[in-house]
């Protein structure tokens, strides 16, 4: 039971990276690259019927998260307090940047909101990428000072940084040079991200430009995640040993590279679509790449005292988990249906069907 | 300790308080937007769908509103009150879980056809995503008021050897005794708000002699709907809801009424009156002999626990505050009933729009729906207090073990000046709206 919940969690955040990400990316090509507007409408019109459905995959992870894991919810929100609030007042920011911005017509006004759209979604693309770094990483469970715990075993909390932002350090920030580099590569991902939904969505004068950005962008991802692979073992000395218990794991680093592959014939492609195919399996698969590297851990423990938090030992009851799953399962059918009507009703380019002129 | 347990709850109390502003207007605003909708479909007459697409402007801004503020309450659980949510998450994390899976996929997949798809969908398909969303409005108030009751009464679970609270009846959840009384009072009284806001904007209309056609349109719906519900608000629900705290949590009731002694012979109902915590009696009081007692036991000569029945450490955390908060509710329904019935009557004799009194009275009520929502949600949480799962795990066991007073102070004040922004930046864009006015379809 605890194993299908742990699959239904990453699967929904799965989603919710590949769904908010374009969101994301889109802002940050916005904030980057969208000079005209008409550009930046395309934009905004390209995510402005999705994102806040695409948002509830976040919400709706972290109802999960708290239902079938309650011990992994509390430890990590409250263990992780401080950026999760940022990323909260960051998510707000965006959304009242979107919805904010059209209210008024008046150029300063426009710009403001703009410039908040396109920041935050830069910030959290940053985040996303740190926060994920955090979990590989781990924390120092429990609050070993000179090997004893000072609090609970399953608790922890982390400031920001620490003097020397490094990953192994006694007492470890939220963001090191580690978690940064992942941050980073976040940030690159859905920027490519954003610029294929983007070029799959509207008509805009900028995908061509857009194109090139991606190609370029490219080079710059292959060349980080490579770096990444190479110091990867600071933090975990053995991050193939799963991949080597488990040979069918491969499938994940292999969509991975095959995502990062195709996306080099950007200037190729005969669809619009084929870019956000690519870098949706990139994404997926680095996404799943990482946390199979991990698992059955999904918080590890930096000191010997503390055992690290693994999905048996942060989860529900077994009657809870049973019964959350007749409801799951009708929600997740009403889900697919909305999903479909959704995607459906606004197919094609945004541009055509004029969405957003009111 | 002590200061982060306080910051802890400001945080909570702050950010829960500005949040259900907007919720409450979006559940019952929906349902009189999906009213107008209806109506169109029925006479085809242009002005409901036009009083429909006004209010939705106002109900797309306000959702937002409520969507950006709502998420930091789902992550509070967690960062603020870690204890809790470990011990009792796999209880109310099924509510919650629920509530993001069956109400938020569907509101926020249908909102964006709502507000934007009327061409492209069509006037039935149309009305059908507003329905939905109101649906989905309604689903999530539901399964937040399901979380509320457990915590209030819980049920269907037992403690294991670790403390934890560990679910064994999971249907049980939705046939709290709790839940429905307080669910549809809940539901009456986020209708009452709407009912003014669309009564007082009308009425607004009206007197200032721009668009009276919607004015007179806006008065009566919300005045029709505003009579109904503030009526139902207070008989039978919220008879209902106070037999709840009488059975379930008599210590509250004591508090909540101002009773400190048992008194043999009935008890009085207190109309007016501040509670002296320290010498245990009420100062410049005005009661009523004997109501109480019948209100709550049909029997003018029933028993009422007083206080002084009580061990002082199960007492409510603040009996000042959640006296007045009960009082302020009470009195504010007294009021709206009173206020609607004398407006409905007019409208009955078709004197209403030209009543100016009860017009001007009608504006300046807006506020009002909005502070008996949150002084009726006062009293249900300051009632429960000192307990966060009521009799069984108090709210000072509850707060995250290794967060600091210091960093919860840093995320209250960023909370207030972020809020402090959003209240501005909502009440400009709103009286734009308003100022600007419905729109008359081109014929």
């Amino acid at each position: 039971m605890e194993l299908f919940w742990y699959i239904v969690l990453m699967g929904m955040l799965g989603m919710y990276v590949v769904l908010d990400g374009y969101d994301f990316g889109a802002g940050i090509v916005h904030l980057f690259f969208a000079k005209k507007e008409k550009d930046k409408k395309a934009i905004t019109s390209a995510i402005g019927p999705f994102w806040d459905a695409n948002e509830v995959w976040l919400i709706a992870s972290g109802g999960v998260l708290f239902f079938a894991f309650p011990t992994l919810y509390a430890s990590s929100f409250s263990g992780f307090y401080l950026p999760l609030m940022m990323i909260l007042w960051l998510l707000i920011f965006r959304a009242i940047g979107l919805e904010l911005r059209g209210q008024v017509h008046n150029s300063l006004w426009e710009s403001v909101w703009d410039k908040a759209f396109g920041i935050s979604s830069l910030l959290l693309a940053l985040f996303f990428g740190v926060a994920l770094g955090n979990v590989v990483r781990g924390v120092n469970l429990g609050i070993v000072e000179n090997g004893v715990s000072t609090h609970e075993a399953h608790y922890f909390f982390l400031p920001l940084w620490n003097a020397t932002f490094s990953p192994t350090a006694e007492h470890l920030g939220i963001i090191d040079w580690f978690t940064l580099l992942l941050g980073v590569i976040g940030v690159v991902t859905l920027t490519i991200h954003g610029a294929n939904w983007i070029i799959f969505k509207t008509n805009a004068d900028l995908n061509e430009k857009l194109k090139k950005v991606i190609f370029r962008l490219n080079f710059v991802l292959l060349a980080l995640v490579v770096v990444s692979l190479l110091v990867w073992h600071v933090i975990e000395p053995k991050p193939f040993h799963n991949f080597i218990e488990t040979p069918w794991l491969w499938v994940f680093p292999v969509i991975t590279f095959a995502g990062l592959s195709g996306l080099f014939n950007v200037k190729r492609f005969k669809k619009d679509g084929q870019g956000f195919l690519f870098s949706t399996l990139f994404l997926l698969g680095g996404f799943a790449t990482t946390v199979a590297s991990i698992f059955p851990n999904v918080l590890p423990s930096t000191n010997d005292v503390n055992p690290s938090l693994t999905i048996y030992n942060v989860a529900a009851d077994s009657y809870g988990l049973t019964v959350g799953l007749n409801w799951f399962v009708i929600a997740l059918i009403l889900v697919i249906i909305y999903f479909v009507i959704q995607y459906r009703v606004f197919k094609g380019k945004m541009d055509d069907i004029g969405y957003g002129d009111h | 300790m002590e200061d982060m347990l306080f910051y802890d709850r400001m945080q909570f109390a702050f950010t829960i308080t500005f949040h259900y502003l907007f919720p409450q207007l979006t559940m019952g605003l929906s349902l009189m937007i999906v009213y107008f909708k209806w109506k169109f479909l029925r006479t085809k007459l242009d002005i409901y769908n036009d009083a429909a697409k006004f209010w939705m402007k106002i109900f797309a801004l306000n959702f937002a509103m409520g969507v950006v503020t709502g998420i930091p309450m789902e992550f509070q659980f967690g960062t603020n009150w870690a204890k809790f949510s470990e011990l009792t998450g796999g209880i109310i994390g099924q509510t919650l879980a629920m509530e993001g899976m069956f109400s938020f996929f569907l509101e926020s997949s249908f909102l964006g056809m709502f507000l934007f798809g009327e061409k492209l969908l069509g006037q039935k398909l149309h009305f059908l995503t507003g329905f939905l969303v109101f649906l989905g409005s309604w689903a999530s108030g539901f399964l937040i008021i399901a979380t509320h009751s457990w915590m209030q009464h819980p049920v269907g679970f037992e403690i294991v050897e670790n403390g934890k609270f560990v679910l064994n009846n999971f249907s049980a959840l939705f046939s709290n005794p709790w839940l429905w009384p307080s669910y549809i009072h809940n539901q009456l009284a986020s209708l009452i708000t709407a009912a003014f806001v669309v009564a007082a904007i009308g009425a607004f209309y009206i007197l200032n002699n721009k668009h009276s056609e919607f004015g007179k349109l806006f008065v009566k719906t919300g005045v029709l709907f505003g009579l109904a519900a503030s009526v139902l608000v207070a008989f039978p629900t919220g008879d209902w809801a106070a037999k709840n705290v009488v059975e379930h949590q008599p210590v509250t009731f004591a508090a909540m009424e101002g009773i400190f002694e048992t008194v043999d012979g009935g008890s009085e109902i207190v109309l007016i009156g501040q509670p002296d915590t320290e010498n245990k009696k009420l100062d410049n009081k005005i009661a009523v002999p004997n109501v109480l007692s019948f209100l709550t036991y049909q029997r003018w000569d029933a028993q009422i626990k007083g206080l002084n029945e009580f061990d002082e450490k199960d007492y409510p955390t603040n009996i000042p505050g959640l006296y007045y908060a009960y009082h302020i509710m009470v009195g504010l329904g007294t009021v709206f009933i009173a206020l609607m019935f004398v407006a409905a009557l007019q409208l009955w004799r078709k004197k209403l729009y030209k009543t100016k009194w009860i017009l001007w009275a009608l504006v300046f009520a807006l506020p009002f729906p909005y502070i008996a929502n949150t002084t009726g949600w006062y009293t249900a949480e300051l009632g429960r207090q000192p307990w966060l799962v009521y009799n069984l795990m108090r709210t000072a066991d509850g707060a995250s073990p290794t967060v600091s007073a210091g960093n919860t102070l840093f995320t209250l004040l960023g909370f207030v000046g972020l809020y402090l922004l959003l209240g501005m930046l909502f009440l400009i864009l709103v009286g734009k709206i308003i100022n600007k006015g419905p729109e008359t379809a081109k014929v």
